[in-house]
């Protein structure tokens, strides 16, 4: 019996070597910290007006990009109008969904990649970067020359919000938002003829339509549970109408007094009878959003809240007659905005990092991404518009729910709002969308909803 | 020529004992200094604050709670696993009657120990994708469609088995003990077949049953391989971090429904990450550390037992 002996003295060290590796999620990361380097700008050129930034020819260019719901495959085309612009240069492009896991130990080491495109579940948090100082300032994107027409500068071509959205609090933009996303209710154009339905503009009428829908034996509405981000969608899209952009400025700011005000009142109130009602889809709470998005696709469900993004997302679940149709979320009695009003704005957050090496030809990538040309391709490639705008050429064939979106920002003109604590508060964020996965369960009533996220802003204004 | 030994051995002693010191021991040094400062993750840029972080981290609820979901991890994994293990080893090898050729297992054990073992093959990825579609929350999902074919539950109301705050921990430690009890059993199994047999026959001879010969002969002899399991479940109870992280509901590192599914570990991640605490998160880090000894070193100490020679 001695190599029973043997045997478990081994299984012991496997045990203690196990005790030193259990707790290392988090130890693992920290030793990537170690130094620290300041050397950038190395690489200059000649400043010119084609080249306002003075890129050098020679210098290589070092791209990483989230490889999510659009691809990757845009990024690698704006890189070859790079390479004919700069020939010198050689131009590394990673396309990948672990941005922090891939970049956290870079930023940390300070020889970050030139530009990134930070998105994705795994993204590094922006404001995390702000207040490290890792982000590089974009006024001088926005006052170079638009390549197209050399009289405007950038700044004047881009869709309104865009540089709101890429500001932190010192009035600076550090990101350029490349996407222009909308949010709002989706359906199915084709289901709604085939039924004789119509897309309510009012919240009462989408009440009585949700009874009819359930009656018809579809359920009336689904959303992405697991992800809560989604229903807040709907919940926040509703204060905004019935408060107005004031009342979406502070939010934002964390003003904690804003709960106490009778539009959020309202609006949580009508986002909880969706599930009082017994609307929900049954089980779309504890469901992910391919999921939920595709049993939508399937006809088991009517509405569903979601970015722009989703024909793209969906488009293998999504039958070729679908006809996805974009809806703004319906207005309560006495909203500020009308109807038409929509959450619209830039997100897929693309950055250079302060102490890029080629920081110069950073800045001149994310220039040429502002052309017709390369907004273009991408609206060819990924099925969503860019914040440049008029950015599509004429000869671009839309698909259904992005040329609903474009009939939706048309009408809503200048009522367009878009929030920013989601990417400037994480922690506030966390705390509402639990608050909404536990009132969409019912297990919370929209006056506990209101007094947690007072609780939730109350905090974040005294931690920031 | 004694004293020449020491130099030979420690020559062969040097690379080991600092790769061990600048990849292990350093990086461990390292986060108890960040557990000291205002990190944020991202850059080199902190201050110090000295115990702050810990005396916040005893004052944070969702820290606690996420500590309680351990703790009762913690109780229930071991304990189940070990049983359920032992039960199934000891039915595989000694459990088997009536044949002439004395001890042996029951009928087919062969084939069992290999469909026991299985999960332990399959890598943790698949194990998540495979229990999402178990425990999906419409009548699509394995327990809800099994339970509405029964009629056990409405089909307009099915359990939401992650996104239910009292069920949430009981089916990540069902996911756990699903992949768990095949290793544990072959582990056990191997230390029944270096009993002696002649024990178990003088055990049979003596009249005794299967419940008296497994308490009786099975359990006493296989004491240290039951203590090692008991430590290392109870490390595997501390951790939790994948399961939790992609199976309950939540934007980062999960942790929903409302921190009910939260460990320590989720909590960790999502404040070194996504919060951008990541000194905090170092405290966190360094707590969960020092909780795992304290724990290992009393599980050791309170199963300890005189060792019978055979």
């Amino acid at each position: 019996m001695r190599s029973d002996v043997n045997r478990r003295d081994l299984i012991k060290r496997a045990a203690a070597v196990g005790l030193l590796a259990a707790p290392a999620a988090g130890l693992l990361s920290a030793c990537a910290s170690s130094g620290s380097g300041n050397d950038k700008g190395t690489d200059k050129g000649e400043k010119s007006k084609e080249n306002p930034f003075g890129v050098a020819n020679d210098a290589p260019l070092d791209v990483v990009i989230f490889k999510g719901g659009y691809g990757d495959a845009y990024a690698i085309e704006f890189e070859k109008i790079y390479k004919k612009k700069f020939s010198g240069s050689k131009v590394s492009h990673l396309g990948t969904q672990e941005i922090t896991g891939k970049l956290q130990p870079r930023f940390n080491a300070g020889n970050p990649p030139d530009v990134v495109d930070d998105s994705g579940a795994q993204q590094i948090k922006l404001d995390v970067l702000y207040k490290s100082g890792q982000l590089t300032d974009l006024t001088p994107l926005l006052d170079a020359p638009y390549i197209d027409d050399p009289s405007k500068k950038i700044r004047d071509v881009l869709q309104p919000g865009t540089i709101e959205t890429g500001s932190f609090d010192d009035g600076k933009m550090y990101q350029l938002s490349y996407i222009y996303t909308v949010w709002g209710l989706w359906y199915s154009g084709k289901l709604f003829k085939e039924k004789g339905w119509t897309a309510p503009k009012t919240w009462a009428d989408f009440m009585s339509l949700c009874e009819e829908i359930k009656k018809s034996g579809i359920a009336p509405f689904t959303h992405q549970g697991k992800y809560p981000y989604y229903i807040n969608i709907v919940v926040m899209d509703l204060i905004a109408k019935h408060g107005g952009p004031d009342l979406v400025k502070r939010i934002d700011d964390m003003d904690a007094t804003v709960w106490d005000d009778p539009a959020a009142k309202a609006a949580v109130e009508a986002v909880y009878q969706i599930a009082d009602k017994g609307y929900l889809l049954p089980g779309t709470n504890g469901m992910t959003h391919i999921e939920s998005q595709t049993a939508w696709n399937e006809g088991k469900a009517a509405f569903i809240p979601c970015g722009s993004w989703l024909e793209n997302e969906q488009l293998k679940a999504t039958p070729s007659d679908f006809e996805m149709t974009f809806l703004p979320i319906p207005s309560l009695d006495g909203d500020k905005l009308p109807f038409e009003a929509i959450r619209a704005g830039a997100g897929e957050p693309f950055i250079v990092p302060k102490k890029a090496k080629n920081q110069a030809g950073g800045l001149e990538f994310l220039r040429i991404m502002l052309t017709k040309e390369a907004s273009s391709k991408f609206a060819q490639t990924a099925n969503s518009l860019t914040v440049l705008k008029d950015g599509v050429g004429s000869d671009v064939q839309l698909r259904p729910g992005t040329a609903s979106t474009v009939t939706a920002l048309t009408a809503a003109g200048t009522n367009v709002f878009n929030y920013n604590y989601i990417n400037t508060q994480s922690a506030f964020d966390t705390d509402v969308q639990n608050a909404s996965a536990e009132l969409m369960a019912k297990r919370i009533k929209p006056a506990d909803w209101l007094k947690r996220v007072k609780a939730a802003a109350e905090k974040a204004k005294k931690g920031s | 020529m004694r004293y020449r030994k020491y130099p030979f051995i420690a020559g062969f002693l040097v690379i080991p004992v600092v790769l061990y010191v600048v990849f292990v021991i350093w990086p461990y040094l390292q986060t108890f200094g960040y557990s000291l400062t205002d990190w944020s993750g991202q850059s080199q840029e902190m201050h110090f604050v000295g115990l702050e972080n810990y005396t916040k981290l005893f004052g944070d609820h969702v820290f606690l709670q996420a500590l309680q979901h351990n703790v009762l991890l913690l109780v229930f994994l071991p304990v189940i696993t070990i049983l359920l293990a032992l039960f199934f080893a000891f039915m595989l090898n000694v459990g088997g009657r009536g044949g002439t050729t004395g001890v042996r297992g029951v009928r087919g054990s062969a084939f069992y120990k290999v469909v026991f073992f299985f999960p332990q093959v399959l890598s943790v990825a698949i194990l998540v994708v495979l229990f999402q579609a178990v425990y999906r929350s419409d009548g699509s999902g394995l327990l809800n469609g099994i339970l509405i074919k029964l009629h056990l539950q409405d089909p307009s109301a099915p359990v939401e088995w992650l996104n239910s705050p009292n069920l949430v921990m009981w089916c990540l430690l069902g996911v756990q003990i699903w992949a768990g009890v095949g290793f544990y059993l072959v582990l056990f199994s191997a230390a029944m077949q270096s009993v002696p047999k002649d024990i178990y026959e003088a055990a049979l001879l003596d009249g005794a049953g299967r419940l008296q010969t497994f308490f009786k002969v099975t359990l006493p002899l296989l004491w240290d391989s039951v203590q090692t399991a008991w430590v290392y479940l109870a490390i595997a109870a501390m951790d939790f971090f994948v399961l939790a992280s992609v199976l309950t509901p939540g934007s980062s590192f999960g942790g929903g429904p409302d921190y009910h599914g939260e460990v320590m570990a989720t909590y960790l991640m999502r404040n070194f990450l996504t919060f951008g605490k990541s000194g905090y998160a170092c405290a966190m880090g360094v707590v969960i550390l020092f909780l795992t000894l304290i724990l290992s070193a009393i599980a050791l100490r309170v199963s300890r037992r005189d060792r019978i020679e055979y």
